[in-house]
């Protein structure tokens, strides 16, 4: 009877605990891996607000290489770095931003996408995304050094669901490291570009 | 007693739980107990037959069928979709027959009310559009993958009933809408 109660209270757990779908887009059809629900964050952020953004090099999917200091005095610059191609949350967060370019626009922003996948994988990821406006970038060699030096690379070698602001005078503005498990809201981009593009 | 309690208390989380492998609630399931906010827009209230502004469900829209879109506004095909959805839209207006027995809706799962506000401004989306920004709605409906169409029938008298259920795009939306009419045994 005890054995029995033991078990029925797993299986509420289990059911209490299993992931959500997270609304996942029809676009990648059976194509995803499940990772489940992970641990919220990983990592020690090693940047902050109103220190100079560590430039970097990487190279694009479109097959150009990009250094963030390559936008300063120009634009802003959203870090967009996700965890990894072809899983959930990742997969529907950039296709948002594809439709939001009016917004960058307006706030005179960017953004530079980085997982630390290599480059044939996000080519073959961000095709199932339609038209992605914005270079992104591959962090795969030496693996995560750049999310390494914002501190945001994982223990399980993954990045964290992170969003760097830099203002167009390469100054960090604003930092977000999320729960991976969620996409953050697009609310939160509006107001941060919108406080980055009003600031002297 | 108490095993059975037990038991009853397993049953209801499964139900509201998101439980792996979950299916998307299809033909023939009830339409869920689901509270959306009332429209901000006096013309979609008056679209939807609603006589106050606070929450509403489904039974208190004036139609005989409810068509619900499932949509994110971070997937690529309900972007692709959204100008064939707006038709389909006008094409019920404009249809003196469904203009008052069909309504359109959609749900934006997992998207706050500014993100469903910008894919309504991105598409000029003119059909009531309702935010599910902790995807309570979507786990409700066993989590459909985007974009996910229903046909719900609301009367007379019984529960809403789901008739009609398609998972991704469907190619006429006068074909779409006839489908939807004989599944649910209207003319």
């Amino acid at each position: 009877m005890k054995t029995n109660g033991y078990l029925l209270i797993a299986v509420m757990l289990l059911a209490a605990g299993a992931a959500p779908a997270l609304g996942e887009s029809l676009a990648f059809k059976a194509q995803l891996y499940d990772v489940g629900p992970l641990k919220s964050t990983d990592s020690v952020l090693k940047v902050a607000e109103g220190e100079m953004a560590p430039d970097f090099t990487l190279p694009s999917v479109g097959g150009e290489k990009i250094t963030l200091s390559q936008f300063r005095g120009n634009k802003h610059v959203m870090l967009s770095f996700v965890p990894a191609a072809w899983t959930p949350v990742c997969s529907d967060q950039w296709p948002g931003y594809t439709i939001a370019r009016s917004l960058f626009d307006q706030y005179d922003a960017v953004i530079l996408g980085i997982t630390v996948d290599n480059l044939p994988t996000l080519f073959a990821w961000t095709r199932q995304m339609g038209d992605i406006w914005f270079p992104v970038l591959s962090d795969f060699w030496p693996h995560g050094k750049v999310a390494e030096r914002y501190g945001v690379l994982r223990g399980d070698g993954t990045a964290e669901r992170a969003l760097i602001f830099i203002d167009k005078n390469g100054r960090i503005r604003k930092t977000h490291v999320g729960d991976i498990n969620e996409r953050p809201k697009l609310d939160l981009i509006v107001a941060a570009l919108k406080e980055m593009n009003a600031a002297p | 007693m108490r095993s059975c309690l037990v038991v009853l208390m397993v049953v209801a989380v499964c139900l509201v739980s998101p439980a792996v492998g979950a299916e998307p609630v299809g033909v023939g399931a009830a339409w869920p107990a689901i509270s959306l906010r009332g429209p901000e827009i006096e013309s979609q209230r008056s679209y939807l037959g609603l006589e106050a502004d606070g929450p509403f469900v489904l039974t208190d829209v004036s139609a005989d069928i409810v068509i619900v879109e499932i949509f994110s506004m971070y997937c690529p095909h309900c972007q692709r979709e959204a100008p064939k959805v707006n038709q389909l839209y006008q094409l019920l207006l404009d249809t003196p027959q469904w203009r008052e027995r069909i309504k359109l809706i959609g749900i934006g799962v997992g998207n706050s009310p500014m993100e469903v506000d910008f894919f309504k401004d991105t598409y000029g989306v003119p059909f009531p559009l309702f935010p599910d920004g902790d995807f309570a709605i979507h786990k409700a409906l066993g989590e459909p993958r985007t974009p996910y169409f229903m046909g719900i029938r609301l009367g007379p008298g019984g529960e809403p009933r789901i008739v009609y259920a398609k998972l991704g795009e469907f190619e006429d939306p006068a074909r779409f809408v006839e489908e939807i009419m004989a599944m649910a045994e209207l003319k």
